[in-house]
């Protein structure tokens, strides 16, 4: 049984049909990458598994749970993480706040103080600056605290949404060592990118969306090769 | 010397203003809407603390107690009956949802206890303070309004900041999806709200009828108003804010009453509510990050 497996799903977002009915599945361990252009209806699918959008049909099981008639609230306490698109951290909270609000569904204290040092020791920038206001982070740091907020939920999954977004091309190589580094350490990845190359380069298999609908999928390495994808995607 | 006593009872009535201000702010940051029905909340705790203490003859203080226990569930069914089922409804919907549940709100009061004023009888039983040689009274209730809003202030203060319901408040006000992601049940936390926001509220009424002790079914409505002022004046969402709106309304009234003319006070506390407007629209506290209304 995969972790995550999403049949038939469609999603309406106001008057237009976003998601046309798409399935696809993540297995425990796995990296998988969700590509295509803006507007194929990525960001929609990572709402609507977390369930802050309503599926109009299909279904969506997570661990052989249903997911489309659960609140997003208990998505969380099931070990589903989500780092936002535009990263979403809260930005009138320091940063050591924001990272306690990411371990909200839990209650152990020491159990969160030790997440808390591994989070630490993954982001050292985030500690040196724990009692900062997050807004005045830089985008980089902005996204490493929204990861590392994901991550004190001690997830089993973890969807992320663009996190290469708006970032110079030093920080993508240093978020996609750390997506790596993430899934290394026991955490399966669902991601959703723009930038194709970079998401292809470190999954395992990946599903190609174009206006709400899978056109392709496979092996990651095999879709690096395919011409329909340098052509599209990889600007070769 | 006069301008002290002045001074302290603007005060005094500014921090039951900042009281019912704080359930404006809070329920605007978190639901995003203006609960105009909430002065009457307090009209509402005045009632109830009168029925008890004076009509049953119960303990005062078990009479605060109930106050405050039946406004709080009030405020609790209000938003569950009134406002939650409209949470996807337009602004407006909500915002005249909320006027009628304040017309609701004082014509049950008319039909239960009569247009006729009660007197209540004041909780507070210290004796007056007499400052500069007898040059200034103070009288109790003025302290120990002052004083409960203090503490009051604090406790809000630290609750919202350093416990777990606190932060996700907070989280909630600032990106209510991004709070679910973290797992915060975001309709237990409206209610939350305005459990805290109708307690305090009930607490405020008992220390306006002890000041003014005159009880009608309309008491709530204009304090209201200017608490609702005073929370824009602070910045609207911002829980300091709503602190010192509260009491500079207060001290802005009670000295115009004073020194310029009581009949205008209200035409005073409005213009400077312009002005402050005028020069930063946020209101003094008003967060800087723009929003999407």
């Amino acid at each position: 049984m995969a972790m995550l497996e999403v049949s038939n799903l469609k999603v309406n977002y106001g008057m237009i049909q976003a998601i046309k009915g798409i399935s696809f599945k993540v297995e425990q361990g796995e990296i998988i990458a969700l590509i295509g252009a803006n507007g194929a209806g990525k960001t929609t699918t990572l709402h609507t598994v977390s369930g802050l959008l309503k599926a109009k049909e299909g279904s969506i099981l997570f661990n052989g749970k249903e997911l489309t008639k659960t609140q997003p609230h208990k998505i969380v306490e099931m070990g589903m993480a989500h780092v936002p698109e535009g990263r979403r951290i809260f930005q009138q909270l320091t940063v050591y706040e924001n990272l306690i609000l990411g371990a909200y569904t839990r209650s152990d204290k020491k159990e969160i103080a030790e997440s808390l040092e591994t989070i630490y020791k993954r982001f050292p920038r985030l500690e040196e600056r724990k009692k900062q206001i997050a807004g005045t982070l830089s985008g980089g740091e902005q996204q490493m605290l929204a990861m590392g907020r994901a991550l004190m939920s001690k997830p089993k999954i973890v969807l992320m949404d663009e996190p290469s977004m708006g970032l110079s091309p030093l920080l993508v190589s240093e978020i996609f060592d750390i997506i790596q580094s993430i899934n290394k350490s026991g955490t399966t990845v669902l991601l959703v990118e723009q930038n194709a190359k970079k998401a292809l380069s470190i999954a395992n298999r990946a599903y190609v969306l174009e206006t709400g609908k899978i056109v392709l999928e496979g092996d990651a390495k095999e879709l690096m090769n395919n011409d329909q994808i340098k052509k599209a995607y990889l600007g070769e | 010397m006069e301008f002290i006593s002045y001074l302290v009872n603007g005060i005094s009535l500014g921090s039951i203003y900042a009281l019912i201000a704080l359930g404006y702010t809070m329920v605007y940051g978190i639901a995003k809407m203006l609960n105009f029905a909430h002065g009457d909340v307090i009209m509402i705790g005045g009632y109830v603390v009168f029925t008890a203490m004076t009509t049953m003859g119960l303990n005062p203080w078990l009479s605060i107690l109930i106050g405050i226990v039946f406004c709080t569930l009030l405020g609790v069914v209000i938003e569950k009956v009134a406002y939650k089922p409209l949470r996807s409804a337009t602004s407006l919907a909500v915002l005249i949802t909320a006027i009628g549940v304040s017309y609701f709100l004082q014509n049950l009061a008319l039909i239960i206890f009569g247009a006729g004023g009660k007197t209540f009888t004041s909780v507070v039983n210290i004796e007056p303070v007499s400052l500069f040689g007898g040059q200034v009274t103070i009288s109790g209730e003025t302290i120990v309004t002052i004083l409960v809003s203090v503490v009051l202030m604090v406790v809000l203060t630290l609750f919202v900041n350093r416990t777990k319901p606190g932060r996700a408040m907070l989280a909630v006000s600032e990106d209510k999806g991004a709070a679910q992601l973290m797992g915060v049940n975001v309709n237990r936390t409206i209610s939350l709200t305005f459990a805290i926001g109708s307690a305090l509220a009930a607490i405020a009424g008992v220390l306006m009828c002890s000041t003014f002790p005159s009880l009608t079914p309309y008491i709530g409505a204009m304090p209201g108003i200017r608490a609702f002022v005073a929370a824009v004046f602070g910045g609207i969402g911002s829980i300091p804010g709503a602190m010192i709106g509260g009491v500079l309304i207060g001290i802005i009234e009670n000295l115009s009453k004073a020194y310029i003319s009581s009949q205008m006070s209200d035409a005073i506390v409005f213009a400077v509510l312009i002005i402050v407007l005028l020069v930063k629209p946020t209101g003094i506290m008003g967060k800087k990050i723009a929003e999407k209304v």
